[in-house]
């Protein structure tokens, strides 16, 4: 386990030379890029046999042991499967993108993004900490960002890469919080105690919310109804980019986190009553959608979201018939629908166009990407003996166990079926073997454009013919671990004749018809659904947006006026009514005040310090102002200094002398002094100001009373010298006891340095074009 | 706006006194830094002290002339000096322990006492809090 941990670095240290490969050999990149997760891969493939037996391997790392966290990786059979996927699959990919987007000025960008994104992906499947699987869960979300946005100078680049960020991002907030929920109830954030302590979730009333929390970060990911709206968006991203995170890997997060949840959440009346739902719902939006898309990658794209919603609904009905029949379907789907994206975009990359009423005729000058595209296709629509064909079969036959109106489950899947079907023959089929409408003068591109998707295609093909290999090694293994047994896995081409193979028949003759009625109608359908979007979950996203964006306006509109007076209006405000009503509450306990040694020092200081102030509301002048601040600033460090608070007066000092030359270098470019502030606006002030002096005095007071009975001062005082080395307390705490807090004001002072600098240099500089 | 008097008869007393005094007081404020985790001192006096006492030679003299004495940007001193703080408990990551726990030496090191990260932090505090002053108030002179 820790060797292929190890091998995980590898995707990093790809990544790492990924540039320099690049300028190296630039024809060849991809080709040497894939070495990194075909090694993942091979170290993946030494714990098999581990796997199949039932272990799972583990390494724990210190994390932060002070909070009782530590990393710990695991690898089961439901991570090996994902871990496979996305480091095969990740493999073709680089090799695919490197000649996909051969000589473009940001190829080791993908590289280097893709790299991290897998080793993110990686880090998820054995997340055996839910904290740490969050983490790379975040890490998904921000590196699918950066790859939609890829091509950031396109205006509909950066919204579809925005709203994938928003949307699963939100969804990854919720995520987070459920976690916390059942980390609270259960009190460990590792996984495999979740699991040991179902009992105590399902017993706790908290337990719904947390699921519903992690729910929605599942449906965000995984683009269920009614989140699915980013994913087809999301095909802005380039073909590789569509094919990898969006359809064959990174979607799957949310459908893998359900699968890994159910031994700890599947016992919940909610995971049956709610999760087969969104899956359908999913499964027929996405089904729906894609009748009218023209558009090679978004047609795709919907069937992608329903095959997700499949997903999800079979992990709902939660019957070890349906998790088998997952864990079948995930592979295969991946398997395809990787290949066709990629065929998609070899399509793309030879004419230029992803447009299905334009395309046709390829077959003969493609042949190879034509044969990867029919191969992919035939395992989509469920053909034996395809892989797709085995996965259907299982489908069906747990949609007929479905926990309620099982008849209704089956009926809508198959309705579901026959237009993914159609649509599998839609991509594949009709661009290479219907009549051309256009020249389009193809070409077979190099052979790093079409042995990827051949060789996934090729692999629907080989797992359907020998479906005992795939089941014994990787779906046995991972359909145990879902279901926290020993499951015994017999995948076959044929069961016989019964139910499931009547409906793979109905299923294939009626995708036909469809197929046939849509070539007929080629054009007409484009986009057909459009006029339906306005009142789509979409639409509900870009009125929320606008909406948020407008509220953000206004509020800072309203509080960010640009005056410093009302800055201070508002502080003022906001501290006097966070904490004066608490500090009013508990004066009642103070004992009275009792005057003790006041020195005739103190009360000359106190008179300074009042009658200066009271001249500085009064002044007339500026220099006037300055110098009886300077008068307040002096004797209150004088006060320091006879309350024993030297470093505090040092620093008063200081800090005054610093004020007043301050002051000497912006005297001249202020204006003239003048009253501006009407009546009634001056009473209000001295309300506010009142209040504010209430407030402090109380504060003084409660604070002064409560230190007494305090243990930290006595624990200062004590500690400082014996475990900091230090005798000047002050001191030892700021830059031991409490250094972190030390550490962040220092930052926030640099900051706002750079802010000041900042308004300076603005300030001139547009002073400067108003001069010319 | 032009109100600022072109040519005053500059008195030959300050910079003369600032020449002498800035030495004198950027040692005081290094004294400050070191005393400072046992007597009355510390970085951030230290850095007030320091930052007064260049700003003095800057007013005494000319700014421009405090900027050809610097060997560096007083912005990068703020960054020299954050980073300086942030290294400084990150080394205690290395010997296994959490973020900015104290590491001292075993031994006392002559002139300087005893030597620890907490003192590195310190002078990280040190530097920024001097970069920080100079940066802003130069910014402002020689505008």
């Amino acid at each position: 386990m820790t060797s292929f941990l190890l091998s995980l670095t590898g995707g990093l240290l790809a990544a790492l030379a990924a540039p320099w490969l690049t300028r190296r050999f630039p024809k060849r990149s991809g080709w040497l890029l894939a070495l990194a997760p075909l090694g993942i891969l091979v170290s993946l493939m030494n714990l098999l046999p581990a796997l199949r037996n039932g272990e799972s391997p583990s390494v724990s790392l210190a994390w932060a042991e002070s909070l009782g966290l530590s990393a710990t990786f695991q690898l089961d059979g439901l991570g090996a499967l994902l871990a496979a996927l996305v480091a095969g699959i990740g493999a073709l990919v680089l090799i695919y993108g490197g000649a996909y987007l051969s000589g473009h000025p940001n190829l080791t960008r993908f590289y280097v993004v893709v790299l991290l994104f897998m080793t993110a992906m990686l880090g998820l499947a054995v997340s055996a900490n839910a904290l740490l699987l969050f983490i790379f869960w975040e890490l998904t979300s921000i590196t699918s960002f950066l790859l939609i946005g890829f091509e950031h100078e396109r205006p509909a680049a950066r919204a579809a890469a925005w709203q994938a960020l928003l949307v699963t991002g939100g969804g990854g907030l919720a995520l987070l919080a459920g976690f916390i929920l059942l980390g609270n109830l259960t009190g460990s954030y590792e996984i495999p105690q979740w699991i040991a302590q179902k009992e105590v979730i399902a017993a706790s009333p908290q337990s719904t919310a947390a699921f519903l929390l992690i729910l929605a970060g599942a449906m965000t990911k995984s683009a269920q109804f009614p989140f699915h709206f980013w994913l087809p968006n999301a095909m802005e991203a380039p073909t590789p980019v569509s094919a990898y995170l969006h359809s064959a890997t990174m979607v799957k997060a949310g459908v893998f986190l359900l699968a890994r949840l159910l031994p700890a959440l599947g016992g919940l009346p909610a995971w049956q009553g709610l999760i087969p739902w969104i899956g359908l719902a999913t499964l027929l939006t996405g089904a729906l959608l894609s009748l009218g898309q023209a558009d090679l990658k978004k047609l795709l794209a919907y069937t992608t979201v329903a095959s997700l919603g499949a997903l999800v609904m079979l992990l709902g009905i939660n019957t070890p018939l349906s998790v088998k029949a997952a864990m079948v379907f995930l592979p295969a789907h991946a398997l395809y629908k990787g290949a066709l994206f990629l065929v998609a975009g070899g399509v793309d990359h030879a004419v230029h166009t992803r447009d299905i009423r334009d395309l046709g005729g390829l077959g003969r000058a493609m042949p190879l990407t034509a044969a990867a595209a029919g191969l992919a296709a035939l395992s989509m629509a469920g053909i034996p003996p395809f892989f797709g064909f085995i996965a259907k079969e299982v489908v069906y036959e747990s949609a007929l166990g479905a926990p309620a109106l099982a008849a209704w489950v089956t009926a809508l899947t198959i309705l579901a079926n026959i237009i993914l079907a159609a649509a599998a023959g839609w991509v594949a089929l009709a661009p290479f073997w219907e009549k051309a409408r256009k020249d389009l003068h193809p070409h077979e591109g190099g052979a790093g454009l079409w042995l990827p998707p051949l060789i996934l295609a090729a692999l629907g093909l080989v797992s359907g013919l020998l479906p005992e290999l795939a089941a014994k090694n990787w779906i046995a293994p991972a359909v145990s671990s879902v279901l926290g047994k020993p499951y015994e896995v017999k995948l076959s081409l044929w069961h016989g004749l019964n139910l499931p193979l009547l409906f793979s028949l109905i299923t294939l003759l009626a995708a036909v018809l469809l197929y046939t009625l849509r070539v007929a109608a080629r054009s007409a359908d484009a986009d057909a659904w459009q006029h339906l979007a306005r009142f789509g979950p979409a639409a509900m996203y870009a009125r929320g947006l606008k909406g948020l964006l407008s509220f953000a306006a206004l509020q800072t509109r309203l509080l960010q006026s640009g005056y410093l007076r009302v800055y201070v209006l508002f502080i003022t405000l906001f501290t006097v009514g966070m904490a004066l009503p608490p500090a009013l509450l508990s004066m009642r306990a103070l004992p009275p005040a009792v005057w003790t040694g006041v020195r005739f020092y103190d009360v000359i200081l106190v008179l300074i310090i009042v009658t200066a102030a009271f001249f500085v509301v009064r002044a007339t002048s500026r220099l006037a102002t300055i110098a009886l601040l300077g008068a307040i600033g002096f004797s209150i460090a004088i006060l320091f200094l006879l309350y024993s608070a030297p470093d505090l007066a040092m620093t008063q000092f200081a800090v005054e002398t610093l004020t007043v030359i301050l002051f000497v270098l912006v005297i001249y470019r202020l204006p003239k002094f003048s009253r501006l502030s009407s009546r009634p606006a001056r009473l209000r002030d001295i309300l506010i100001a009142g209040l504010g002096g209430l407030m402090m005095t109380l504060l003084m007071l409660v604070v002064s009373y409560h230190g007494q009975d305090s243990r930290l001062a006595s624990f200062f005082m004590e500690n400082s010298l014996p475990k900091a080395y230090g005798r000047n307390v002050v001191n030892v705490i700021l830059v031991d006891f409490r250094g972190f807090d030390t550490l962040g004001e220092i930052t926030v002072l640099a900051i706002a340095a750079v802010g000041v600098f900042a308004l300076v240099r603005g300030a001139a500089k547009r002073k400067g074009e108003r001069h010319e | 706006m032009n109100r600022k008097p072109e040519k005053l008869q500059r008195s030959l007393l300050l910079p003369v006194a600032a020449r002498y005094l800035m030495p004198l007081l950027l040692i005081f404020s290094i004294f400050l830094l070191l005393r400072g985790h046992n007597e009355i001192g510390g970085g951030f006096i230290g850095g007030l002290v320091a930052a007064s006492a260049l700003m003095l030679y800057a007013i005494a003299v000319s700014p421009a002339a405090l900027r050809s004495l610097l060997p560096f940007e007083p912005r990068s001193l703020v960054a020299v000096g954050l980073l300086t703080s942030l290294i400084s408990g990150l080394i205690p990551l290395f010997a296994g322990r959490p973020f900015l726990t104290g590491l001292w030496l075993k031994t006392e090191i002559p002139v300087l006492g005893k030597i620890g990260t907490p003192l590195l932090f310190d002078l990280g505090v040190y530097l920024l809090v001097v970069g920080i002053v100079l940066w802003i108030l130069l910014t402002l002179a020689e505008d």
